[in-house]
């Protein structure tokens, strides 16, 4: 056996030292690298440095941190201090899409795009407060664990891997997307590569030391992530504002933005969104009645699934198994906000950043000087792989944007000296491309693109391995030796659970490879599954002794297959959803006509370009009083939690057994209830 | 590691009083979360009107974009201490 016992002490209790040693080690190289573009070094090699070496460091710490004991696979021994399970949540937390789009979506959706900075950090005081710590006390290694043992079984058991694998899934492929797209934008490696190479640094943190191991590279990638979050915009802060806290100083960028926008509005132009960029849709005043309603329902239905979602998907909660006490579980979920919160709450200076520097020196300026200026040349390096539009083409070349800029804008004269002043409306600009093309709008050194790149691989890669495993726990403990072969020897389980997560990273890897633009949209599906799916049963089974194994196991399937329902019908079967569901539908005059007169094209003419319009024009009709797909959880969670009740009011309540174990499940003094008949068991 | 309070007890009284007082923390914890979650923002439109000094946020955005967080970590941190002042109360701390 390769017990790594003493060494694991020894790790731990130096956590600080060597914590401090690998940031300072980070930064050295860095400034190494920095120097040596000075010098000439070209800038495919920095990036290519910055990926070598940060993967490197992961797949180290990962080999390092290897265990043949059930409980480090699992739970790391369940001996991670607050304070780092909350740095290494964090990085489980942050994914891609934190770090690349979010500010992106802040840029693009104004004050709407606020609700996911709330609703991805809100939901962790309902894990403080509501779930990690019983959850810990309980003992589980899964969350799935959680079920069998208080809903009675296999059957529970199942449920919740479906639950859990069908909110995990979609999402692993999205970040391994996300590392196939940051090698592409950002080291011009080729995306497939990019894809295989985050798989190699996914399966090397996880593969040997299981959980231990994921811990201990995700704090080493939450390090990488914010910093590299932090020092473009505290740059860019310090150059425009001489104060190098962007926090502080995008409040006075903010009131810049209202008053362009109005300059904007008064010249004719569109600003978008209408209703200006520090407003809320549902504060425009010129909406009302049910448009009104969908604006309301889906900003603050969007919050609550988001925090709900955060508090029940298996990735995360499962960070709360490993601390060695209820109370450092509790801590440790503040510690975990604080450090997402340092991200979250820089976000927004993102986006009110850029959107002043496209306000004060793209918009009005002359085609010509687009492709030309100096500090613009931003705009050529991401039109050029497809991040920023003009006159609705990519900016590649010159010649291209001059012609369709004259086609949309109507010039009838010579269209080789056509040099049109742009305005808003024709500049358009992609979510992803906020983040990183800040280091260049600042006009830094590429070695700070790369920087970019490489927190952008630490976020993508940490919440990977952290769903890899969430997935591959539940089928080598729930489904292998839960289910299948309760006899298993250790060796044995560790074997079966390497295998399988070998098995589901390739599987997701093969899924990514083709760039699935429908996986990603469903990342958001995740947090509405996982609020219907596990919220009510996990509240309920903890804080009402009287909920019963009939109550969850309905409640379960009616809230999750409500959401799934909802979700998978207005996307794929728009039509047949709007006609069953007709008077439902919150659609506007002009939306029903579209879509009426789409129905008779096609029933007049069934070819696939009608369809295609039709399905079009239906996906925006059909809906249940006007809520998104990404807000669907406000069906499901209600039904959830009533369905629960109603059920188990009428049938025999749990025993007494059951009961006082809930009692203690309650209580943070005693060792945990759910007991391990392996040699890893944990006992106090 | 057996302290006074619950040895001298019934475990029962002993166990509902401390629920008790774990369930009304955490009910004002939930309502303080409800609150900057929820409630506060309906009123955005009108507090954008209002511009915190100096920093210039409009304050409807502020909320949204900062206050409510800076409200969700400290709340955290006060719940984990009252919680573990309700768990030394009752006896029921860990080692």
């Amino acid at each position: 056996m390769t017990t790594q016992a003493t060494g694991g002490g020894d790790f731990v209790s130096n956590l600080g030292r060597i914590y401090k040693i690998y940031t300072l080690s980070f930064l050295g190289f860095v400034v190494v690298l920095g120097v040596l573009e000075q010098l000439g070094l070209p800038p495919a090699w920095i990036g290519y440095a910055f990926v070598a070496l940060t993967i490197g460091v992961y797949a180290a710490i990962g080999i390092i941190t290897r265990t043949a004991e059930v409980s480090e696979y699992y739970v790391a021994g369940r001996k991670v201090p607050a304070m780092y399970n909350g740095m290494a949540t964090a990085a489980d937390w942050m994914s891609a899409a934190s770090f690349i789009g979010m500010a992106g979506s802040l840029y693009l959706l104004g004050y709407n795009g606020l609700a996911f900075i709330l609703g991805w950090t809100g939901g962790f005081v309902l894990v403080a407060t509501l779930i990690a710590p019983f959850l810990r006390k309980f003992g589980a290694y899964t969350i799935p664990d959680f079920f069998a043992f208080r809903y009675g079984g296999k059957f529970a058991r199942g449920l919740a891997i479906m639950v859990l694998m069908s909110c995990s899934f979609t999402y692993v492929v999205a970040q391994i997307v996300g590392t196939g797209l940051i090698g592409a934008r950002l080291l011009n490696m080729d995306y497939v590569v990019a894809v295989y190479v985050g798989l190699v640094g996914i399966l090397a943190c996880s593969m040997l030391g299981g959980m231990r191991a994921v811990t201990w590279t995700q704090v080493a990638q939450y390090i990488v992530l914010i910093i590299a979050y932090l020092i473009p915009v505290v740059i860019l802060s310090a150059q425009k504002y001489g104060i190098p806290i962007p926090q502080l100083t995008y409040g006075d960028v903010l009131s810049q933005i209202a008053a362009k926008e109005a300059l904007l509005r008064a010249a004719g132009d569109v600003v978008v969104p209408a209703v200006g960029y520090i407003n809320p849709t549902f504060g425009n005043p010129a909406l009302s009645g049910a448009a009104l309603w969908v604006e309301y329902v889906n900003y603050f239905g969007l919050i609550l699934c988001l925090m709900v979602g955060t508090a029940s998907l298996p990735h995360v909660l499962m960070r709360f198994f490993t601390t060695p006490s209820v109370r450092e579980a509790r801590k440790s979920v503040g510690w975990s906000l604080l450090f997402i919160f340092i991200l979250y709450f820089t976000a927004p200076a993102y986006a009110a950043f850029a959107k002043m520097e496209v306000y004060n020196n793209v918009v009005g300026q002359n085609l010509t000087a687009l492709f030309t200026a100096d500090n613009l040349s931003w705009i050529r390096s991401y039109g050029r792989v497809g991040l920023i539009q003009i006159c609705g083409v990519d900016a590649t070349t010159l010649e291209a944007v001059r012609t369709a800029c004259a086609r949309v804008m109507q010039h009838t004269g010579d269209v080789a000296s056509f040099n049109p002043v742009i305005q808003l409306r024709h500049f358009g600009i992609q979510a992803d491309a906020i983040v990183i093309s800040t280091p260049e709008i600042a006009g830094l050194p590429y070695v700070i693109a790369g920087l970019v790149a490489a927190g952008g691989l630490a976020a993508a890669l940490s919440t990977a391995d952290g769903l890899l495993l969430a997935m591959a726990n539940a089928l080598s403990h729930d489904v292998y030796y839960k289910m299948i072969d309760q006899n298993a020897s250790t060796e044995k389980r560790l074997v079966v659970a390497r295998v399988l997560l070998i098995v589901v990273a390739i599987a997701a890897a093969y899924v990514a490879s083709f760039r699935p633009a429908d996986i990603v949209a469903m990342v958001a599906w995740a947090f509405s599954l996982a609020a219907a799916g596990f919220f009510p049963a996990l509240i309920l089974g903890v804080w009402w002794k009287k909920a019963t194994t009939q109550g969850a196991i309905w409640g379960l399937l009616a809230g999750f297959g409500i959401t799934l329902y909802y979700l998978a019908a207005t996307r794929y079967f728009a039509p047949a959803f709007y006609e069953t569901w007709k008077g439902l539908s919150i659609a506007t005059t002009a939306q029903l006509q579209a879509y009426e007169a789409a129905k008779a094209a096609y029933a007049a003419a069934a070819t696939p370009a009608n369809w295609a319009v039709l399905d079009r024009t239906a996906q925006v009709v059909a809906n249940w009083w006007g809520v998104r797909g990404i807000s669907s959880g406000v069906f499901g969670l209600p039904l959830g939690f009533l369905v629960i009740i109603v059920v188990s009011k009428f049938t025999k309540e749990p025993s007494q057994e059951m009961q006082n174990f809930i009692d203690e499940i309650r209580r943070p003094r005693g060792g945990v209830v759910m007991q391990e008949k392996e040699s890893g068991a944990i006992s106090h | 590691m057996s302290q006074n309070k619950p040895d001298d007890r019934v475990q029962k009284p002993d166990d509902a009083g401390y629920w008790k007082a774990t369930q009304k923390l955490t009910f004002t914890a939930v309502g303080i979360w409800a609150f900057f979650s929820f409630f506060i923002h309906f009123f955005a439109p009108a507090l954008n009107g209002i511009s915190i000094p100096i920093l210039k946020f409009p304050l409807g955005y502020y909320m949204a974009a900062q206050g409510s967080l800076i409200v969700f970590v400290v709340l955290i941190f006060w719940f984990c201490n009252k919680q573990e002042q309700i768990d030394r109360d009752f006896g029921v701390d860990e080692d």
